[in-house]
């Protein structure tokens, strides 16, 4: 008998990641690193102004420079380019792929150019002379929600985009059936109301690499191929169909490496549509890169949403009810998913805690602002952020311990599933068992008396602890306009090799990997003998993408169903062979033999080759071993966990420096614990960097004062302690791995827990709450006496 | 257009240029190196950083014309004998990467601080990459891909 060495199971390992290779040489594939024959060059033309009416635009200079092959001006460009459309259900604007009368946000595009060199595009983007009838601008949202100083769209009057919604207790689930008697119950039983206006504030996603677009017209063969640096490829590909009068087997769209997302690329973008648009027109290969200062204007923004919160509790801790009544700015226009995002704030609204009553209303509101969409939390962050601050406040109100309020009134683990005031069905859960990890693994009460005896030193040093609960692994087809399944095809090559699809196209995830880990112990097969496509609508049949903490759950189901339908039938050809049950046969190291009998038994290769040449063909079998998987999942997780946090601030400086960061996760089960940990830390520093150090802000006039990273703070390796991570696993049974993502999950916690932190170093200011960011200045006068 | 003869991963590259070329695009757009990539248009980033000359450099802040003359050194030169780099052995072994996107330029600016430092402490490794943004991994890791390096030298 053969022997075969025994192969490592690789669910729940460590395994080093294989995109890696390509990537730390400079091999890999960016949009920007792709070159066709012929190819030139779009740049935009945009608005300098946030709100004005366009008098005139002229493009003679740029049309009478060497190398400029035409320019367009909206007008030009909205007879062959339709509309922005929306993915959801909201009313929404006319909105121009690229501004036809009126701009309203600066960076608005108002003409593009296509030139053959990058540079010339760029020349000839500045000789174009734009005059406009400068209208004011609408910044501040609760001023824009009176009508002032201006009315943005027509049909909107005061700029209200939607609402305002209200959800919660006593509000049906179309919301037109409002009952108040459970929330004025609540909190005419309250002993102490919480009250606090708190700011959210707006973020710039910043991946690394900017966002980009090459499209490739073929007249001959009428067909389009678009490369974009975008979470999801299929989505891409039916919009750009539709927008171009095409079927979607004549798009073809390839993600290539995409150089992070967070969000951000999910959206299509005007410069996408029009780069297609204009491929087709010119019949010419186009491509366009955006550069960073365009992305700081261009690509979305995430979260700003204004929460004023009331939480209604008796004096013991116990809290009877939650207000909240949140106003989204949602900048100029809808984008893709814009209108969505600030109502997952509200469906979070019960947080980790048993809340007997719930009231939030949401209104949307316009501004001349870029428009907001998905940033990792997407909403959730939000609501997370407003609920913990204020058990925090509470916490301090009643001078407990805030590990103990939170504690009085989680959901119990006992509860699950929990049907929310919110309306969300909370699948699996143990939130006391990750703060008591939390709680060890900081040596909370060791943390308390340190912080008290730094106290004591004259140092302000404060401790920050935040529960979170998200939604993730989005999610059933009904919460999504594009459908909330994923799909996945795997083969087993005449070879015995696996090639396998998924339509969760990562951009720093690492599938390829967790994959073919799932495929190699799923099959019994070596890890290097899988292999994972992805990012390419020829290659992948069907896919949605990658957001929303979704490709383990959603994708790796899919992976793991169409894996599993392809072994059956595997079995079926080995069982024919082997002269045995189906049921009998085993699948281990590589080869598939009967269960009891090693000895009888075949390699898998030769299984696998048996099944393409298949004399004899068993009886009710096709030749072949391919099958796939669309896996719709019958509800979303909702991972969770509790992060502490230990925060100094310097006294003569108001700087603030984290010293601790102790993170409990959990993700329920996890399939490369090394990649999880990645996506903490990423979580973590992008949730960090909103508490202390990102801010998008805007002057008066509309002006983006924060346009490039001179005045954006991305954090630096400098700005972060080591962080301490751990996690508990409480599996969700929503879908086959128990798995339930960690992709946001760091930008939840973090946040609450170092303005807690903040506020807690600062207590003996009688500061009770300090909007983010903690920008040094905003604590030096608190500390000195000022305004905060 | 002006001549620019650059050593570029050791062999020697000569070109006409326009004079406000970037060396980036010097890099990218004539010698089709495409590793070395480009994040900002600020010099905030870091991910164009090279070697030029054997010191730390982002190649957007400079014009191919300056590097007349100069040897540069690029991600794409690294490794040798098909061999990886120290560096790009630890950052492939302490998961220092997840989109790929600042990894080159990342990795450039640990050739230099190494060089400078064989064995720096965690907070003279922040300090090092302060220079080089990464969106996706919070540095963690990336400082454990260095430190593996110092290790291993």
């Amino acid at each position: 008998m053969p022997t075969s060495p025994v192969l490592p199971k690789l669910v729940g390992s460590r395994v080093k990641r294989r995109e890696d290779p390509r990537l730390i040489q400079g091999k890999g594939t960016y949009v920007d690193d792709v070159k066709i024959a012929g190819m030139q060059y779009v740049a935009f033309k945009r608005s300098d102004v946030a709100h004005g009416r366009i008098v005139s635009i002229d493009t003679s200079a740029a049309d009478a420079m060497e190398g400029v092959e035409a320019v367009f001006t909206g007008a030009q460009i909205a007879e062959f380019v339709a509309p922005m459309p929306i993915g959801t259900p909201f009313p929404s604007p006319d909105h121009r792929v690229v501004a036809t009368d009126v701009v309203r946000f600066a960076g608005e595009p108002v003409a593009v150019v296509v030139a053959t060199d990058r540079y010339v595009a760029r020349d000839a983007v500045d000789a174009i002379t734009v005059r406009y009838d400068i209208l004011p601008a609408a910044v501040d949202p609760e001023a824009a929600l009176q009508g002032k100083p201006i009315v943005i769209h027509d049909k909107f009057p005061n700029n209200v985009a939607i609402g305002p919604i209200p959800g919660g207790t006593g509000v049906s689930p179309d919301g037109k059936s409002v009952d108040d008697s459970a929330i004025e119950k609540a909190f005419a039983a309250a002993e102490i109301v919480i009250s606090q206006r708190m700011m959210n504030q707006r973020l710039a996603p910043s991946a690394m690499e900017p966002r980009g677009v090459v499209a490739h017209y073929e007249a001959g063969k009428g067909t389009m191929t678009i490369w974009s640096s975008t979470q999801n490829p299929h989505i891409l590909r039916t919009f750009i169909a539709m927008m171009n009068g095409m079927g979607e087997s004549q798009v073809r769209a390839i993600a290539p490496e995409v150089g992070g997302g967070f969000g951000a690329k999910i959206n299509i973008y005007a410069e996408e549509y029009v780069v297609a648009g204009l491929s087709k027109r010119l019949e010419l290969p186009l491509k366009w890169v955006e550069d960073r200062s365009e992305a700081f204007v261009a690509t979305i923004h995430g979260r700003d949403i204004l929460g004023y919160i009331d939480l209604a509790a008796r004096r013991d801790g116990t809290v009877l009810g939650l207000k909240m009544r949140l106003i989204a700015d949602i900048g100029a226009y809808n984008m893709l998913l814009t209108a969505a995002i600030p109502t997952l704030t509200m469906l979070m609204a019960n947080a980790t805690y048993a809340i007997p009553a719930i009231r939030v209303t949401l209104t949307e509101v316009f501004t001349n602002k870029t428009p907001t969409d998905a940033y990792r939390g997407a909403g959730r962050p939000e609501a997370t952020y407003f609920v913990e601050r204020a058990m925090d406040m509470l916490a301090r109100e009643l001078k407990m311990d805030p590990a103990e309020v939170r504690r009085k009134n989680f959901i119990p683990a006992d509860q699950f599933p929990f049907h929310t005031q919110m309306g969300a069905v909370y699948d699996s859960g143990d939130y006391e068992k990750a703060l008591d990890r939390a709680l060890q693994n900081a040596d909370w009460d060791q943390l308390k008396k340190d912080r008290d005896k730094a106290k004591a030193e004259g140092r302000l040093v404060g401790l920050g602890l935040s529960m979170y609960v998200e939604v993730c692994g989005i999610g059933p087809s009904a919460s999504l306009p594009t459908g909330g399944w994923e799909h996945s095809q795997v083969t087993i090559e005449r070879d015995g090799r696996i090639t396998a699809t998924t339509g969760a196209s990562p951009h720093g995830q690492g599938n390829e990997t967790t994959f073919a880990q799932m495929l190699a112990d799923q099959f019994s097969v070596p890890f290097e003998h899988v292999t994972i496509l992805h990012g390419d609508t020829a290659v992948v049949k069907q896919g949605i993408g990658t957001f929303g903490s979704r490709s383990q759950a959603v994708g790796g189901a899919a992976l793991h169903m169409a894996g599993n339908k392809v072994k059956t039938k595997m079995a079926k050809f080995a069982a024919a062979l082997l002269e045995a049950h189906e049921d009998d046969i085993v699948f281990e190291n590589g080869r598939v033999s009967v269960k009891g009998a090693p000895a009888k038994g075949r390699t898998f290769a030769e299984v696998a080759s048996y099944a393409y040449i298949p004399v004899p063909l068993p009886p009710g079998l096709e030749p072949g071993l391919s099958d796939e998987a669309f896996f719709e999942p019958s509800n979303n997780t909702y991972p969770f966990g509790c992060h502490i946090s230990m925060l100094e601030i310097d006294r003569d400086t108001g700087e603030p420096k984290l010293l601790r960061l102790v993170a409990v996760d959990d993700a329920g089960n996890l399939i490369n614990p090394l990649i999880v940990e990645g996506q903490i830390h990423g979580g973590l520093a992008q949730g960090i960097g909103q508490a202390m150090i990102e801010e998008v802000v805007y002057g008066e006039d509309g002006q983006l004062l924060t346009g490039s990273f001179m005045d954006y703070a991305l954090p630096r390796a400098i700005d972060f302690p080591r962080f301490e991570l751990d996690n508990t696993v409480t599996p969700t049974p929503v879908n086959p791995l128990g798995a339930k993502g960690c992709g946001e999950a760091g930008t939840l916690g973090s946040t609450p827990s170092i303005v807690s932190a903040a506020v807690d170093a600062l207590s003996e200011f009688g500061v009770t709450h300090i909007d983010m960011m903690l920008r040094p200045e905003k604590l030096w006068r608190i500390i000195h006496g000022g305004q905060a | 257009m002006a001549k620019v003869s650059v050593t570029v991963n050791g062999k020697v590259r000569t070109a006409d240029v326009e004079p406000r070329t970037l060396l980036v695009h010097f890099l990218r757009e004539t010698l089709n190196l495409t590793g070395t990539h480009v994040g900002c248009d600020t010099s905030q980033c870091g991910s164009c950083t090279v070697l030029v000359d054997g010191r730390s450099a982002k190649s957007c802040t400079i014009f191919a014309v300056q590097a007349d003359g100069s040897a540069v050194s690029t991600i794409e030169g690294l490794g040798k004998d098909g061999q990886l780099h120290p560096l790009q052995e630890g950052f492939w072994e302490e998961h220092g990467l997840q989109c790929g996107y600042c990894t080159p330029g990342m990795i450039m600016s640990a050739v230099n601080l190494l060089a400078d430092n064989p064995a720096p402490s965690e907070q003279q490794i922040r300090e090092g990459i302060s220079g080089n943004f990464c969106r996706c991994t919070g540095y963690q890791h990336i400082v454990n891909a260095i430190q593996f390096a110092a290790a291993k030298r």
